[in-house]
């Protein structure tokens, strides 16, 4: 009994080492390059989706955003203002060091001290009052006042072993910069390979603009992955990226564009996986009570929330859906993805009604429509320059006149910026997954001071929907937190604040011998990436 | 003396003009920090990012800041990558420049022999049908080339690869590709790509040279005496037209390597044009400045070695100069 189960043990342990014994090598062909390893360095989707490779967080997003541990085997509040997060103890840098609270105390340290980062990571960091480390595998954070979004801040920082730094005697956390560091490792070193992380793979190469390797972690806590050897091949034109997939130049490719679909789909060696994400395409609208830059009229007809219902009801989302996104779009009736936390199955997408549309327009006092000019960028989001063209000429038919004034998404931007449009039309992804992150910036009022409102330009300000969505952010019941954050986005479609249009749906293409589990944000990573069976 | 010294501060005043024109042009594609910052960003961290990256100041202060930055050799520090432009540009410039030896020597090594044959056979069909072949290579875009060359050699017959650059070795400490098969493979479809154009220049340069050239006293005379063909095209006629070719090659060869933008897009070859256009769309605005005053200063640079060499050929240039 005890031989016949060590043999077994053995030809099991000797086919599973045997298995890959022929190398499994993958290349991903990416559309954008990351700038960075460093996980703290620039808080974009190229980087965060990279870094994942090589670097754990405490808490981790799974393929719907859904919070999962990571290095954290679980986490709770204590009470409103403190959180304790209990560390894993299987888990090793990939040097052999094992990971303790004070490598989790030392990245958090190390956020707001990275040099020169274009887009830091600090806002994630910014609740954390203080730092605790009761035993090596146990971190408690506290907060000033109540957050619950902070499991959710931290499934964003990744985490680095204390000995990349200089550390001299214990750490001591402070909010003005810790004690007991002396120095940390920096971008350079990070983007060198010459700090380990905890992550499923081990850096091997970064040739910027050429390509990243890496190879599989033997010992990785989780899950281990299929493939012994990653290459990342940044093809930034949509064209040659295709082209290279279907030269088998590279298995799988992220991005491709919506027109070769179809072609694509039908190819019997070539396999395409969609999946809904949580970037919203919407149009905002100018609801200032004074004139607006785009329409030349002495009084702004979008303060009117009939007007801005009207447009909404103007525009075929579902025919937008089926000529311009060819399936990869889901009509939208609120600012988060379907089934994401905080999504309201109550508010549906306005239907087309271009009769009720006109109608309300006259109950407005504009039986004659306006004219009116929608911007938009023409290279940011799928389509996002038709989709322009297609609303201009609904709006047109209701009897508002409008034209469409696209440019390159840096002009965009900027004019965006400096409030030169009276009517956009933009995207927003929720990096958080759930839908404060979008009721936060598109639609509560700009007070750019406390992080609302940032990416609202358009005036538009609604008390009780701030006053609910504050609520929401100091309520740690997630039960009721979802249903305030509900109650947010179904204030903000009362007015139509906001007038959202569609869901993108993220296509990759690959080897029809590959799958790939969708990911809602968008993230192109090799673990996902299996064998099919 | 006073005609270098003419011809110096002539170059020195084109690049102090182009570094004001490329500044300000720069300065108004867009603000930086609406494409760096996360959206989510509050005003403190709007506000941190942009005295770091030194945009609260007026317009005039940054140039000032640049042009004296630029005097101490710093040509600014990338926003994307906070490493330095010129180090970022230097670092691709390799891949580049291999790309465009590889593609000035497809030039010259097809280019010369075609527009000969052309130039000594214009009437026969041989001759027609180089000039023909030649006029695609002026008008087909270089954009669609590229793709059609991936999609012959790469995807129907699988023979090249479509992506990227192959393995590379070390050669005096600078990574270079054409010594690995792998890295011959990859260079051989964007170099032609990136040589079709100046392969038909060279064709019609090399067939008009030939044209002149044949009809010279001494060809007559060296065919007269009897020397076999060969001779009298290698070494009488060859050695004439080469002449006008290698001037225009010559100061080809920088536009080749500054603007290589397309076929490395196309190819994703690790060059610095694609740096460019990556920065041009990120606002990167010290890599795009940087970059073109390298350029700047590559041409002038030429330009300048150019007339000194006329000078010293032709006297009568440098009395008119001085």
């Amino acid at each position: 009994m005890q031989h016949g189960l060590i043999a077994t043990t053995a030809l099991v342990t000797g086919l599973l080492v045997a298995a890959p014994a022929s190398a499994a090598d993958l290349k991903i062909g990416l559309a954008a390059e990351p700038s960075a390893l460093d996980p703290h360095y620039h808080n974009l989707i190229p980087n965060n989706s990279m870094f994942t490779h090589l670097f754990d967080s405490l808490v981790e997003q799974d393929a719907n955003q859904h919070l999962i541990p990571g290095l954290a085997s679980s986490w709770k509040a204590i009470d409103p203002l403190t959180w304790e997060f209990k560390l894993r103890k299987d888990a090793a840098f990939h040097d052999g060091t094992p990971f303790t609270a004070k490598d989790a105390v030392f990245s958090l340290c190390r956020v707001p001290k990275v040099p020169n980062s274009p887009s830091a990571f600090t806002i994630y960091m910014k609740a954390v009052a203080a730092v605790e480390t009761p035993d090596d595998h146990t971190l408690i954070l506290k907060t000033a006042t109540p957050y619950p979004m902070l499991p959710t801040d931290m499934s964003t920082l990744g985490i680095l072993p204390a000995k990349s730094g200089k550390v001299a005697g214990p750490i001591v956390f402070k909010k003005t910069g810790c004690e007991g560091i002396e120095a940390y490792p920096s971008t350079e070193d990070i983007n060198a390979g010459k700090v380990p992380g905890t992550g499923p793979f081990v850096f091997k190469e970064f040739v910027k603009g050429d390509r990243i390797v890496f190879t599989r972690n033997p010992n990785f806590w989780g899950a281990k992955s299929a493939w012994d050897t990653v290459t990342f091949k940044p093809i930034p034109a949509d064209g040659p990226r295709v082209a290279a997939l279907l030269a088998g130049d590279v298995d799988f490719i992220e991005n491709p564009p919506s027109q070769d679909l179809p072609k694509l789909r039908k190819d019997a060696k070539l396999r395409v996986v969609d999946g809904l994400s949580n970037r919203t395409i919407y149009v905002a609208l100018d609801s200032a009570d004074a004139p607006t830059p785009g329409i030349k009229l002495p009084k702004n007809p979008l303060h009117d929330a009939r007007v801005r219902k009207a447009l909404s009801l103007a525009i075929d989302r579902k025919a937008i859906r089926a000529k311009i996104m060819g399936g990869q779009s889901e009509p939208a009736g609120q600012i988060i993805s379907t089934g994401l936390y905080g999504y309201n199955p109550a508010l549906k997408p306005d239907s087309f009604d271009p009769k009720g549309a006109k109608k309300l327009l006259a109950e407005a006092g504009y039986p004659n429509g306006f004219e009116i000019v929608l911007g938009s960028p023409n290279d940011r989001y799928m389509n996002d320059e038709k989709i322009a063209q297609a609303i201009a000429q609904y709006w047109t038919r209701a009897g508002v006149k409008t034209r469409v004034d696209a440019t390159t998404k840096s002009v965009f931007f900027s004019r965006r910026g400096k409030r030169e449009f009276s009517a956009y039309l933009a995207g927003w992804g929720a990096g958080t997954g759930e839908a404060s992150s979008p009721l936060k910036s598109l639609v509560a009022c700009r007070k750019p001071e406390i992080g609302y409102g940032t990416t609202n330009y358009t005036n538009y300000c609604n008390p009780k929907l701030d006053a609910t969505l504050t609520e929401a952010l100091a309520t740690i019941d997630d039960k009721k937190r979802e249903g305030l954050l509900q109650q947010a986005l179904a204030e903000a479609q009362s007015d139509t604040g906001i007038v959202p249009i569609h869901y993108e749906k993220t296509p990759w293409a690959m080897k029809k011998s590959l799958t790939y589990t969708p990911r809602v944000d968008q993230y192109t990573v090799a673990m996902e990436v299996k064998p099919a069976k | 003396m006073g005609y270098v010294l003419n011809r110096l501060i002539q170059g020195l005043t084109v690049i102090a003009a182009m570094a004001g024109l490329v500044f300000v042009g720069v300065y108004a594609i867009g603000n930086p920090v609406d494409m760096l910052i996360s959206p989510e960003a509050d005003q403190a961290e709007i506000d941190a990012t942009i005295a770091r990256l030194g945009l609260d100041k007026p317009l005039l202060e940054q140039f000032l800041n640049f042009v004296s930055g630029v005097l101490h050799g710093d040509f600014g520090t990338s926003f994307i990558y906070n490493e330095p432009a010129v180090r970022l540009i230097l670092d691709r410039f390799p891949a580049t420049l291999e790309l465009a030896v590889s593609a000035v020597l497809i030039a010259i090594l097809v280019g010369i022999p075609l527009g000969v044959i052309a130039g000594l056979i214009p009437d026969k069909p041989a001759g027609r049908s180089i000039m023909a072949v030649s006029i695609l290579g002026f008008s087909l875009p270089t954009f669609w080339v590229g793709m059609m060359l991936i999609m012959i050699f790469s995807v129907w017959l699988g023979w090249l690869p479509s992506t990227g650059r192959g393995e590379t070795v070390e050669l005096f400490g600078i990574p270079v590709s054409f010594l690995t098969a792998s890295g011959l493979k990859h260079l051989l479809l964007p170099a032609i790509n990136l040589a079709l154009f100046k392969t038909s220049l060279v064709i019609r340069l090399a067939r008009a040279g030939t044209r002149e050239v044949v009809g010279q006293d001494y060809i007559k005379f060296a065919r007269a005496k009897g020397l076999p063909e060969s001779r009298v095209i290698l070494v009488h006629l060859l050695k004439n037209m080469m002449i006008p070719v290698v001037t225009v090659l010559g100061l080809e060869f920088g536009s080749v390597v500054a603007f290589a933008v397309v076929t490395e897009t196309v190819f994703a070859w690790p060059g610095m044009g694609r740096l460019l256009i990556s920065s041009i769309v990120q606002l990167d605005r010290p890599v795009i400045v940087a970059y073109l005053m390298l350029t700047v200063l590559l041409f002038v640079i030429v330009n300048f070695v150019v007339d000194l060499l006329y000078a010293l050929l032709d006297p009568r240039v440098r009395r008119k100069g001085a």
